[in-house]
Formats: C-alpha cells, structure tokens, sequence
C-alpha cells in the first residue's frame, strides 16, 4: 500500500507513507517458526514439569505453597519459552550519556539468559540508533547541562509536595509560559511523567456518557487514560479516515448505545508520530472531520514534537496548520527535550479546569527543579531565543537524517514502514530468529539497535527499529548504514520486491517530489 | 438396495434446501433504525456537544497556586513571604543536603539530565541498578523496582498481579494513587472501615462461604488485602501483625504501601515491618515513593524475586514510560546512604513528633487527627459549619493567618468527586528534622491564635 498525496487541498506538502505487504512465503515461513517454537516450549514445559530438566525461575515460598497460585502457567508460556531465548535484546545497561555514541556495560550469560553477570568490561562507542535523541540534547556539557547545575544547586534534587500544595514553584510558571508559547497556545501545564500524562488527564477530561475514538495503534497509556475514564471506547482503523467518518456519523445518528440518548462530548484520540509503524497522523483530514462533526481532537506529540516541522514545532507545523484547531495538545519532554516529563497545550478554560481537577495536580509530586531547567533552556534553543542558531540546525540536520537514512534503507532492499519524515524508521524483520540474530549481530559490530516483537507489534510483523538523531552525523550514518547492508546479506532480510532506482547522493531539497517506480 | 421411500423424500427435501440456502443472499441485520440520507444529516446537524471543560470559577480554592520562589527547604519563600515550612513532606531534611546535591552533580555532568528511553530500550543506566540493589539491601528484600513517578508506583503495580476476577479488600482511606491501581486492575474491590480488623474478618469470611459454594473458581481466583503503612489520609498506623495473622488463616496476599512510612518508623527507618518486628517476607510485595523521606523522584517497589520480576513486563509504569532521570536516582542513592550512617535521626524525628502532638492537643475548634509518632498530621474542625465549601473557607482563613505570621501550612487537597471515601477538610502539618523546638513550639501557639481568632 502506497500513499501519496491526495484529497486535493488540505495537504500543502506530499504525504508519502507507505507499509509493504508481508511476502507470502516469508509470512508463512514465519509461522512454522512459531510453531516450532511453541512446540518446543510445551515439551520444555513438560521436562520441567518432570523434574527432567531444572526449573530455573523463582518459585513461591513454602509457606505460601497453598495459596491460590499468583500467576497463570499459560500467562507466561510466552515469557519462559520465547522471550527468555532473546533477552539480551532488551535492558542492555549503558553507563555514558545516551547520546549518539554509548558506552554499555559488557554482560554474559551462561546459562542462555536466565541470570546474566556482568564481565566488567565496558564496550566503548556504540553507535545509538535507540535512545528517542531527536534533537541531540542527551548532553552532559554545554549550555543546557550547565544551566541545569546551576539549578540543582540552587533549589535541590526534590520537591515533596504536590502542585495544590506546597509544591508549585517560579520555576514551573516559567516552563508552563514558555511552553505555552512555544506551542502557540494559550496556556499550558507540565507534569512529571509523560505516560502519567494521558492516563491522569484523559479521565479528568471525560467521563460516563462521552465516546472515545481512539486509534488501533495508539500508545498504552491513551488506552489506560481511555479506560480509566469511564467512557464508552470505540476504535477506527489505523490513520484510516473513511473508518473515523463512520464512527462519527454512527455515533451522532444513533447516540449512546441502548438509551439512544445523545453523546456528551466525542474525544478522538490520535498521536502524531505513531511510534511502531513510523506513520504520521493525517492531522489536515482529522481537523476537517472534527470540525464537521463538532467533536474534540486530543493530539498526543510524544514522538513528532521537536522532531517535525521546519522550526520543531511539531506536526501541527509540518502541515502548516493552526494549533488553535487542536483541542488538546498533549506531549513529553522525554524525547526531544533530553529530559523528562510531559505537557498540556490549550485554552485557558481547558488549562484552568486541569489545574482545578487533574489527578497530577492534587496527589502526584511536582517535577524536579533541574529537570525543568533543561526543558527551559531547550525550548529556548530551539526557538532561537538562546541566541544562536543552534537548535534550528539540528531541526534540520534531523530531517535531512531522516531522508538519507531512509532512501539508503529503500534501496538497499529492506521493508520500511512508515511516513518519509519520520525519524522513527522501523525495518521488518518478521521471524523470530531473526528478532534475536539482528540485535546480536549489531551489536557485534558496534552498532546499538531496538528490536520489537510480539505483544508491542502483531504477531508476524517482529521488527527493528531505528531512531535517527541530530547529533548522528554522516560518518556514523554511512557506518550504521554499512552494517545494516552487511547483517541484512547474512540474515536475508531484504524482502522488498519493488526496487527504488538510487538517486544520486543530491542535498536535501525540500521541494522535490520522490518518485517510486511500481 | 432400495432404500425406504420416506428416506429418499427426506433426502431429496435437505438438498433442496441446501440448493435455496446456497443461492439465497445473506441475511442481513435489519438496519438499527431506517433512517434517510436526509434525516442522518438533519441529526448531525442538530447535535451540540458540551463543551470540552466547564468553566471553573474564579475564587476555586484549587485554582490560585501558592507560588514558591527558591528552594522548598526549611525556610520557605511563599508568595513573596518567608516562611518556615511546615507544608512540605521533607521529613529528613534531605532536600538541602550538600552530599546530595554534589552526589546529584556528579551524575548530572556523567549522564546528562533525561534517559531518552524506556528500561527495556537502552534507558537502563548502571545507577538504575545500583539504586535498585542498596534499596534491596536496605529493606532486607531479594529485589526491588524502580519507578520514574511516584504515583505510577502502586498504581502500576497493583494491576500487574490482580485482573479481572481478582479479589481486592482495601482500606477505605487509602489513598488515590491506590484508588487509580484498583481501577486499572478491574478486579472486585471490597472496602472494609479504616482499620477496622473485626470489619475485614468478616468480609473474609463472607468470601469463604462464597469459595465453599464454588470450589473450581475459588482456586483460580486470588485475593490480595491492600494496606498502607502510615496513612496519608488519617495519619495513622495499620495493625500489621493482625493483619500476618488474618493472611496466613484466609490465604490472602498482602501489599503494604509504605510512601510514608520508609524513613521515618522502625529503629533504621525500614518502615512498619521494622516498627512491628515482623519478617519482611511475610510481606509480599512493598511499594513506596521516593519523594518524601529520600527527598527525591520516583518510587519503588521491593519483595521477593518471585513477585517483584513479574512488574519487570507487565508494569505499565515501568515498560512504557522513560526511565528515571541519573541525577535524581544519584540523588537517592545518596539520601540512602545518609539513612544508613545516621540511624539516631528517626529518633529525632520521633521525637519532635511527639513534641507538637502534644503542643496541638486543646487547640478550641480544631482536633489533631494522626498518631503522636507521625510526622503528617491532619488538623480537622471539630464542627463543621454545613458545607465542606464553606469548611474549606474556613480553614483557608486559619492557613492564611498563619502564613502571615511566618509559619507556611497548606490544606490537605482532594479532587473531591473522584474519592471513593472523602476525608473531611483538614490542615496538614507536617513535622520536619530540621525543625528547632522553639519552631515547633511557635507553630503551635500561633495555630491556637489562628484558631482563636477564626473560628470564634
């Protein structure tokens, strides 16, 4: 499936996505691995049962032996028998900054990753293609670290108190101001954990009586903040406009479920760069609905803001669209920013009534001092204001990034889903083998990559996924892009069946139009 | 052979009806309500939402924040007047700690502020993992968790053991963050009164009458009783070794929240487990926050190894969210450290507790709700004047004039349609280490001025 720009008007620049269907042989190949997986796994699981083979995972107390058990056996068939074989994929401890080169802590295992120890040994220089470093603030030197320093030094690492408390400092005004103006809303208000974000002000938002339409692939805690809200859930096909319009006529023509009684409010729930398919919403086709239909937009910028748009300012600006068409702006300071947290962008009514009645606002810690200082001085470098042109050549050096890697990946002959513009490149791996054989073999050669698989992604579509960074440059570029070249010969995985002609290695134009030969 | 002619009929007739059924169209669902084109767009048309939010008030006593300028220690700037801080949770004084802050320093110039990452994608840093086994150490556990939030901390953990089906008996004055967990897990919840060991005996025993009429259910569903070391609403204590015994009789499990209780009860500020003498095995699984006695971010949860892997893939709070920023796990470890090489602190504490317990006690209108030895207190009305809106006037005219006076107090904040059981307006006063004798005792005689003058 391809999508290029179309539904003439509300795009003002192409919208190039596209997600390659799975080959069949490769699909049907990844299947059997499963099967032979899951086969095994059960006659593992018999051999343990049968004191054959040593039960290596923790067991329950003695004294406790009789007590209803606390986890399913089958609940965790997936755990012992798959996951287990490829855990050195995941949590892999580094000991620098997470920045474009990372030091990690060497690990062992000798008894196939049920327990690890640690050599001692510090693997020096890996390329990072994993951190969410969009704009390369992940520093601990220069203007925004030392700013930090002088911050922590000052007001501590703590607060111990919550926003309707005691807890509210000068500092806090000054980032919800900024942020405010950096979105171009009204207000703002900023809280200390991105993922409590969603699922503390969503509920406070709607309630019983309201629907939700979320997306398919939207992010746990929009689902969480969805559930915990009481409110009916409906769910529309992935980025796929004629499904919303449904819903939507659907929900005003027939009204609540049983009683037929007009919903209070509609609440649709999108993000701007979904972070497993690399996809961008079609934010101009959702405005247009939202305003037919008179329902609410809350858009979650988790991953586009920083990352999208000619000065950062996230996908409301890469479609050059008002930020006042979107109800609730919602995003973290995580990704981009280099520290951590989220926000709430809008009118004041609506950042009023969060101050009043958010779940953070009354029980949950406000966020650290120095932490609020890093975003500070971010934001202010994006923006210009810090007096250099610094943060709006990392905006670009991003989305040049982003296009060479991609050309680079399409020609080499890779799957890749996802958006043009998207930082968040992720590349197909679909078999199970090779979810753990990938992230070996790049790390062998120095290369720090993410591997995804089941729960996160649908069962056969396992992949890698790259995080591209402003502070790569083109050398690490190349050499990533070399080894990827290298590993994807040895695994076979380059499955694409339409070959991009390679353009020559020409500078970034923004006005080009990308061709794909069918 | 010839076969009867009945049998033949019956044959001819089922093949018939296969011919009409596989040539007939398929059934369609009749339409919900036969609606014209034109009708549809007439109701599109006409439907108006509520608006997104209500509008809020302007005098709502949660809208006006009170401002801080500089640090939240011992002498605190509000609203441009200086202070001493009898609001803040800071118990240990380690919010200025000079260690603390250097420790924090060092990693900030390591790492950097942010982990841009969850743990499982490169967001795991080797002080992640050092803070994670010195709070094993300390608490005497095979393992613990940490968390980037202190509220996530309960609310994530609690879901990740306890689903649909599940059997939760919860205090009724546990705090929100629990409330959410609870929410999250959509098991059945049954509240038993504060404290009360005869109420959730009985609602145990209801539950076995219930497991003896369904033994094949019973089996598979867990039970799990929900309690807080030091309550954040009431400031008291549970009865845990009531409690050991009721789990070992009706084979419950037991969670302890201890955000209040880690650093400031026990003999080394291990919590209740230490106050009561009790093995910290028989608990199962023991969450906390690290904002209020370690003065930084984040929480954690500790136990055995059994329990506490499991939070490692289905915390939600833990796989889908970044990690806790180096500077303030740093920052923790340090605090930690203070803990352990000061044990004569809780001490203190306690004692200074005890101290403006008493200073409180016979204060005309307002009676002191919390155990002598704790260090959050609540200040209730004795009567109430009707309405909680006007309680809270009330209340918020005694706050101001202590705060004019130099001694900072903030009512205690609830979202007020949201708690399952609304405790009744209060002032939290909160006793710190680093508060001097003639402070406390200066607090004290002005709240009776408060009191005198407001309330008579």
């Amino acid at each position: 499936i391809n999508h290029i720009v179309h539904n003439g008007g509300l795009y003002k620049r192409p919208f190039n996505e596209a997600f390659e269907e799975t080959p069949m042989l490769v699909a049907v190949l990844t299947y059997v691995g499963y099967g032979v997986l899951t086969l095994f796994g059960y006659l593992r699981d018999f051999m343990r049962q049968w004191k054959i083979e040593k039960c290596q995972n923790a067991t329950e107390r003695e004294e406790q032996k009789d007590f209803v058990p606390l986890y399913q056996d089958f609940e965790n068939f997936y755990n012992r028998n798959l996951y287990m074989r490829i855990r050195d994929s995941w949590n892999r401890p580094i000991c620098s900054v997470p920045g474009a080169k990372v030091d990690m802590m060497e690990r062992v295992s000798h008894d196939y990753n049920w327990t690890f120890t640690y050599t001692g040994r510090v693997i020096k220089d890996i390329i990072n293609m994993g951190s969410y470093n969009y704009l390369g603030f992940a520093q601990n030197a220069g203007a925004c670290q030392e700013a930090a320093a002088k911050v922590l030094s000052q007001y501590g690492a703590g607060v111990c108190s919550t926003r309707q408390e005691m807890g509210n400092l000068d500092k806090h005004e000054e980032l919800e101001k900024l942020v405010a103006r950096f979105l171009g809303v009204e207000s703002a208000m900023a809280y200390g954990m991105g993922f409590a974000t969603n699922s503390m002000n969503i509920p406070a938002l709607v309630g019983k009586g309201c629907l939700i339409l979320s997306d398919e692939l939207n992010h746990a805690s929009l689902v969480l903040g969805a559930r915990l809200s009481g409110a009916t859930i409906r769910i529309f096909k992935h980025n796929n406009m004629q499904s919303l319009e449904k819903l939507l006529k659907d929900a005003i023509v027939h009204g609540q479920p049983r009683t037929r009684r007009p919903w209070k409010k509609i609440l649709i729930l999108v993000e701007g760069i979904y972070s497993m398919e690399g996809s961008i919403v079609r934010l101009p086709e959702v405005i247009a609905l939202k305003k037919k239909y008179k329902s609410y937009l809350y858009l979650d910028e988790a991953h586009s803001i920083g990352a999208l748009g000619p000065s950062g300012r996230g996908v409301v600006e890469y479609f050059g669209l008002n930020p006042e068409d979107v109800d609730v702006m919602m995003g973290t300071f995580t990704k981009s920013f280099g520290a951590a947290g989220g926000y709430i962008g809008g009118k004041k009514e609506l950042i009023d009534y969060l101050r009043t009645y958010s779940h953070s606002a009354a029980y949950a810690t406000s966020m650290s001092p120095p932490v609020v200082e890093q975003i500070i001085t971010s934001v202010k470098c994006i923006m210009g204001e810090d007096g250099t042109t610094v943060g709006r050549a990392r905006v670009q050096q991003l989305a040049e990034n982003t296009r060479y890697f991609r050309r680079r990946l399409k020609e080499m002959g890779f799957i890749i889903y996802g958006n043009e513009d998207s930082p968040v490149v992720p590349l197909m791996l679909y078999m199970p083998a090779k979810i753990g054989a990938f992230g070996r073999e790049m790390l062998k050669r120095n290369i720090g990559v993410v591997v995804v698989g089941f729960p996160a992604t649908p069962i056969i579509e396992s992949r890698a996924r790259f995080c591209l960074s402003a502070a790569h440059t083109k050398e690490m570029l190349d050499t990533a892009l070399k080894e990827i070249n290298e590993v994807g010969d040895l695994l076979q995985l380059k499955y694409s069946r339409r070959r991009l002609v390679p353009l020559l290695d020409r500078p970034f134009d923004e006005t080009t139009y990308e061709e794909t030969e069918d | 052979f010839q076969a009867p002619a009945y049998h033949l009929i019956l044959e001819g007739i089922l093949i018939l009806w296969i011919v009409r059924l596989l040539f007939s169209k398929t059934y369609k669902l009749q339409e919900r309500s036969d609606l014209t084109l034109k009708e549809k767009e007439e109701l599109i048309e006409e439907w108006q939402p509520e608006p997104l939010v209500p509008p809020v008030p302007k005098d709502h006593p949660a809208l006006n924040y009170n401002i801080v300028s500089g640090p939240p220690t011992h002498i605190i700037t509000v609203n441009g007047k200086e202070c001493i801080n009898f609001a803040s949770f800071n118990f240990l004084g380690l919010l200025n700690n000079e260690k603390v802050k250097s420790a924090a320093q060092a990693s900030l110039k390591k790492y950097g502020v942010g982990t841009c990452g969850p743990r499982g994608f490169y967001g795991t840093f080797d002080v992640h993992l050092e803070l994670e086994e010195r709070l094993a150490k300390f608490m005497r556990t095979e393992e613990a968790i940490i968390y980037s939030y202190g509220f996530a901390t309960i609310a994530s953990a609690i879901p990740a053991y306890s689903k649909r089906g599940d059997i939760v008996f919860v205090d009724e004055a546990a705090c929100f963050a629990i409330q959410k967990g609870l929410q999250a897990s959509r098991s059945n919840i049954k509240l038993f009164k504060h404290n009360d060991m005869a109420d959730l005996e009985r609602l145990l025993k209801e539950q076995e009458t219930e497991d003896q009429k369904n033994p094949r259910k019973a089996r598979v569903t867990r039970r799990f009783i929900v309690v807080e070391g030091l309550y954040m609403n009431t400031g008291d204590i549970c009865p845990l070794p009531e409690l050991i015994k009721l789990k070992y009789k009706y084979k419950v499990r037991i969670f302890l929240e201890e955000s209040l209780s880690f650093g400031v009860l026990g003999e080394h500020g291990r919590g209740i487990t230490e106050h009561f003498g009790i093995n910290i095995d028989d608990i199962d699984l023991i969450s906390a926050n690290m904002e209020n006695s370690l003065a930084s971010i984040g929480g954690f949860c500790c136990g055995r190894s059994f329990i506490i892997d499991h939070q490692r893939l289905s915390g939600q709070g833990y796989c889908f969210s970044a990690s806790l920023p180096p500077l303030l796990a740093a920052a923790a470890i340090e605090a930690l450290n203070i803990m352990e090489d000061n044990p004569d602190i809780f001490q203190t504490l306690r004692a200074k507790c005890e101290r403006i317990h008493k200073a409180l006690q016979g204060i005309s209108g307002l009676k002191v709700v919390g155990e002598s030895f704790s260090p959050a207190l609540h200040l209730q009305l004795e009567e109430s004047c009707g309405s909680r809106e006007n309680d809270v006037k009330l209340l918020k005219r005694v706050v101001d004039y202590c705060m004019n006076s130099g001694i900072a107090l903030t009512q205690a904040r609830y979202l007020e349609k949201e708690e399952k059981c609304l405790p009744p307006p209060s002032i939290r006063v909160v006793v710190t280490v680093e508060q001097t004798e003639q402070e406390l005792d200066k607090a004290a005689s002005l709240l009776k001025e408060a009191a005198q003058s407001v309330l008579n």
